[in-house]
């Protein structure tokens, strides 16, 4: 394999020239793992190419030879997408950065994968526009990892996902072949399976977004409850009276600790959870429903209530929101980010169920959430130097993922699938719903090469597989260790 | 045993076709309509031992849509399909059965203050139907199609086992959304037989700010100046000939300013109303329908390829175009040719929803599918024996 390997290499060379294709095992190295750390394979070659065309022939060599490949954009996905092969070409898009046409008059910009997320809102946000996707990681992401992952943000409650946003893709297929995936074009709505297909269908080499209407005004406002079961019922009034904030964000009194202490977002003390609740849209409407929230609010027993007066108050008030993964970094030395979702109503029967599950084993957890939406992030706290706190830790967590199928929610929001839930989607999926959708992907990828392992437990046979194949099948390499 | 008495074993209404329930003028040999999932998913199965063409129907408002069938041994039948199954309000989701009529899902939503955000151009239809067909109205300006309202999906594949995507929840991305890809795919991937969407609150306030525009350039630049400005419409609409209407939804307070800001932006001659103007959300009048997708900046040219009563068009880049029942074919043929010429520079494209029969044989339903290999491929896996819906779809799948 690895002089196949070596020969792939020097072919990928030719065709990309010297300083792009990598093969130095040190340098590999740095591409081992993406945002979740824990899963780690060194890719048997990386690629850097610049043009569509580059992505096509590298995917036609691959194809030839029977090779894996992984695409990546910036690596910040949390769920092991981007996870190279050891037997395959790690296909990286960061030198793929240009924005190609930011076209106001018809709110959209075409952009190569590589960009990063926040530059096309930089792009566009001088005449009005910004592309309303906002994952946490927004300012190191690319939206070609967002089409991967269809990411959303805090702001989807109002304004929905990646999905929602892409108009178009230019995608290299399994086949080697470039082809452009509309959402209006006659037929089958490939792009919006392709968007949120984890990398599985083929790689994207440009897309075509929808540029968003800066809101005329943007009100935030910061409420204080004695416990999350009084700022869960200020969600649900704050939903029940018709109000579609942009976002509604909670954090409890654990995570409300690490983010005082990691960003001193002064938020106010003695809460058993804080609520941040942001509205955005025309000014006279906005200002109608803040003042309905913000009563809502104090009926469900907010004891303080901080709103925003100008953009370096809402930057403070969600700095420790959005501080708060990281921060948790300052009162544990090791902790999970999980990903699940439940339907809003069963908030709180999740939460206590999580409570009893954290006293019964002794692990804690601290929870922030886009309330909204009931997605859930758990962070679920451990020391790894202590023996068996990892695996007490991820049983918490796994257990964390079975309530939320449980109550008709599901087992990822935003983080995506990757190899890291593989193994819960049959709690969620029956084995014909997973085969059913393994179909879209014999249909585009019957040798199974592209981002394999990923998304499915267990791969499909997807029939007789046109073209030559050498080397082993990919789900016999060596990598296959997930 | 005949497939007649293996269907009727597993589906208590079980019939032989009529000949004036032919799918444009294809007669079906059997009509089944299942009562339930399992009923629905039996039947499937009974058509796939007995290697039986299948074609869903609903209420029949777009039946006529797409091309003829190749085939039709079974239509397969929603209307006992018929059930709001769960409509969790807190959560604003509702799952719906594929026969049920949007009308009655609205009239039951309603009541807890919400809605689905889809208009139904045609009354009577249907929630399998507006799926697949991806029927929208003006509403999809701010919401969307059923691409972007479904969030999950129970169909009964080719081979008649039950599959699901999607869920209950709006942010969910485990797994592909196969609710997505079934989403205007005409019945040749499955049968549809229920849906959970995303639901919003009905507004408290509505209104429609209407303006006559001169021309083509005026027209256009009315849609522009409200698409900059931060009115945040709910819906604009171009109805031919020469009126921009815009439609504000919203909080009674809020509404009024924005009803102002609107005006000033529309200029002399705009009125306001709080109940829709005539005609709104219904698709052109004619007896050809072209559905015009293309980027806001090719309205002009589609006005100077065709205005008159029978075109509309969302400020986004989606329209309709009617064409009268007195239309020679080879009229249609050019109409259709010198549109799609207007459209290509804008990328844009020209699908015709339904035509007269003598039109038919003349014409391109689908024009040029960039994507047609890879959408086979899909087909076959879906549907090996092209058993569904067969010819209906683009390229003859």
């Amino acid at each position: 394999m690895e002089t196949e390997l070596q020969a792939l290499a020097l072919r990928l060379e030719a065709l990309l020239g010297p300083g792009q294709v990598i093969t130095d095992p040190v340098r590999l190295r740095t591409y081992e793992c993406d945002g979740l750390t824990n899963h780690r394979a060194s890719p048997g070659i990386v690629v850097l190419p610049d043009t569509a065309e580059q992505i096509a022939a590298i995917v036609r060599e691959c194809a030839s030879e029977g090779v894996p490949y992984v695409a990546r954009g910036s690596g910040t996905g949390l769920s092991g997408g981007a996870l190279p092969r050891a037997d395959g070409v790690l296909i990286v898009t960061s030198r793929m950065r240009r924005i190609l046409e930011v076209d106001v008059a018809n709110q959209r910009a075409v952009v190569e994968p590589g960009v990063i997320n926040l530059d096309v809102t930089r792009a566009a946000r001088p005449q009005g526009y910004y592309f309303a996707p906002d994952p946490s990681s927004q300012q190191i992401c690319s939206v070609g990892g967002n089409v991967a992952e269809n990411s959303g943000g805090a702001h989807c409650l109002k304004y929905g996902f990646t999905a929602h946003h892409v108009l178009a893709c230019e995608v290299v297929t399994p086949d080697g072949e470039l082809v452009e995936l509309c959402a209006d074009d006659p037929g089958y709505d490939l792009l919006g399976v392709f968007v949120g297909a984890e990398g599985t269908l083929g790689i994207t080499t440009k897309i075509t977004v929808r540029l968003t209407r800066v809101p005329e005004t943007v009100e935030t406002l910061l409420a204080a409850f004695d416990s999350i079961e009084a700022g869960g019922a200020a969600v649900s009034a704050i939903i029940a009276a018709g109000v579609v904030p942009a976002a509604i964000e909670m954090m409890d009194a654990l995570s409300i600790e690490a983010a005082e202490a990691a960003v001193r977002c002064e938020y106010p003390p003695g809460a058993g959870a804080v609520l941040i609740v942001e509205l955005d849209g025309p000014e006279p409407e906005v200002a109608a429903q803040f003042a309905e929230v913000e009563r809502l609010c104090r009926d469900a027993g907010a004891f303080e209530i901080r709103i925003a007066a100008g953009e370096a108050e809402r930057a403070l008030i969600w700095k420790g929101r959005k501080s708060a993964f990281a921060a948790v970094g300052r009162i544990s030395p090791a902790y999970i980010v999980q990903d699940g979702v439940i339907p809003r109503t069963s908030l709180p029967r999740v939460l206590a169920r999580i409570d009893a599950l954290s006293a019964e084993s002794g692990v804690r957890v601290a929870n922030v959430f886009h309330a909204g939406d009931g997605n859930l992030h758990p962070l679920v706290l451990f020391d790894d130097a202590e023996p068996g706190a990892e695996e007490r830790a991820e049983a918490v967590s796994g257990a964390i993922l079975d309530l939320c199928i449980e109550h008709g929610g599901s087992i990822t929001g935003e983080h995506g699938v990757g190899v890291d839930k593989a193994r819960y989607m049959p709690r969620m999926f029956t084995d014909t719903d997973l085969d059913t959708m393994q179909m879209v992907r014999c249909g585009f990828d019957p040798a199974g090469l592209c981002n394999p392992g990923k998304v499915f437990p267990t791969p499909r046979m997807c029939g007789e597989v046109p073209g030559v194949r050498k080397g082993p099948h990919p789900y016999e390499g060596k990598a296959d260790i997930f | 045993m005949r497939p007649l008495d293996a269907l009727a074993k597993v589906c208590g209404d079980v019939r032989p076709g009529e000949p004036a329930e032919g799918v444009l003028g294809v007669e079906p040999a059997l009509v089944a309509a299942p009562k339930d999932v399992a009923e629905a998913a039996d039947v499937m199965r009974v058509a796939a031992e007995a290697g039986l063409a299948v074609v869903p129907r609903g209420a029949e408002t777009r039946l006529d849509w797409g091309a003829p069938p190749e085939r039709c041994d079974l239509l397969v039948d929603t209307h006992r399909l018929d059930a709001v199954v769960e409509h969790v309000s807190g959560d604003l989701v509702v799952k719906a059965q594929a026969g049920l009529p949007m009308e009655r899902l609205g009239e039951v939503l309603a009541e807890k203050g919400q809605r689905l955000a889809l208009d139904v151009p045609l009354p009577g239809s249907t929630v399998g139907g507006t799926i697949a067909t991806g029927a929208a109205g003006p509403l999809r300006f701010q919401y969307g199609t059923p691409r972007d309202l479904v969030i999950g999906l129970t169909v009964v594949r080719a081979d008649g086992r039950v599959a699901r995507s999607g869920g209950k929840v709006v942010k969910n991305v485990a797994g592909y959304d196969l609710g997505r890809l079934f989403c205007g795919s005409y019945g040749t991937l499955g049968l549809i037989v229920d849906a959970t969407f995303r639901l919003h609150p009905v507004p408290t306030a509505r209104a429609w700010v209407s303006s006559p525009v001169g021309d083509a350039g005026e027209a256009y630049e009315a849609v522009q100046s409200v698409l900059r400005s931060a009115v945040a419409p709910a819906a604009v609409e171009y109805t031919g000939p020469g009126t921009v209407t815009v439609l504000l939804e919203g909080v009674p307070d809020g509404v009024a300013a924005r009803v102002g800001q609107t005006v000033a932006l529309l200029g002399d001659g705009t009125q306001v109303s709080e109940v829709a103007p005539d005609g709104w959300g219904l698709y052109p009048e004619g007896n050809t329908l072209i559905d015009v997708t293309a980027p806001p900046t090719a309205l002009p040219h589609l006005l100077t390829a065709a205005d008159g009563p029978t075109v509309t068009w969302s400020g986004r880049g989606h329209g309709h175009v009617g064409l009268p029942g007195d239309m020679s074919p080879s009229g249609v043929a050019e109409f259709l040719r010198a549109l799609r010429a207007a459209l290509t520079p804008h990328k844009g494209t020209a699908v015709v929803r339904y035509a007269p029969r003598e039109v038919r044989g003349d014409i391109d339903f689908w024009g040029p599918l960039p994507a047609l290999a890879l959408m086979r491929r899909v087909k076959d896996q879906f549907d090996p024996d092209h058993r569904l819906s067969p010819g209906r779809f683009v390229g003859g799948i």
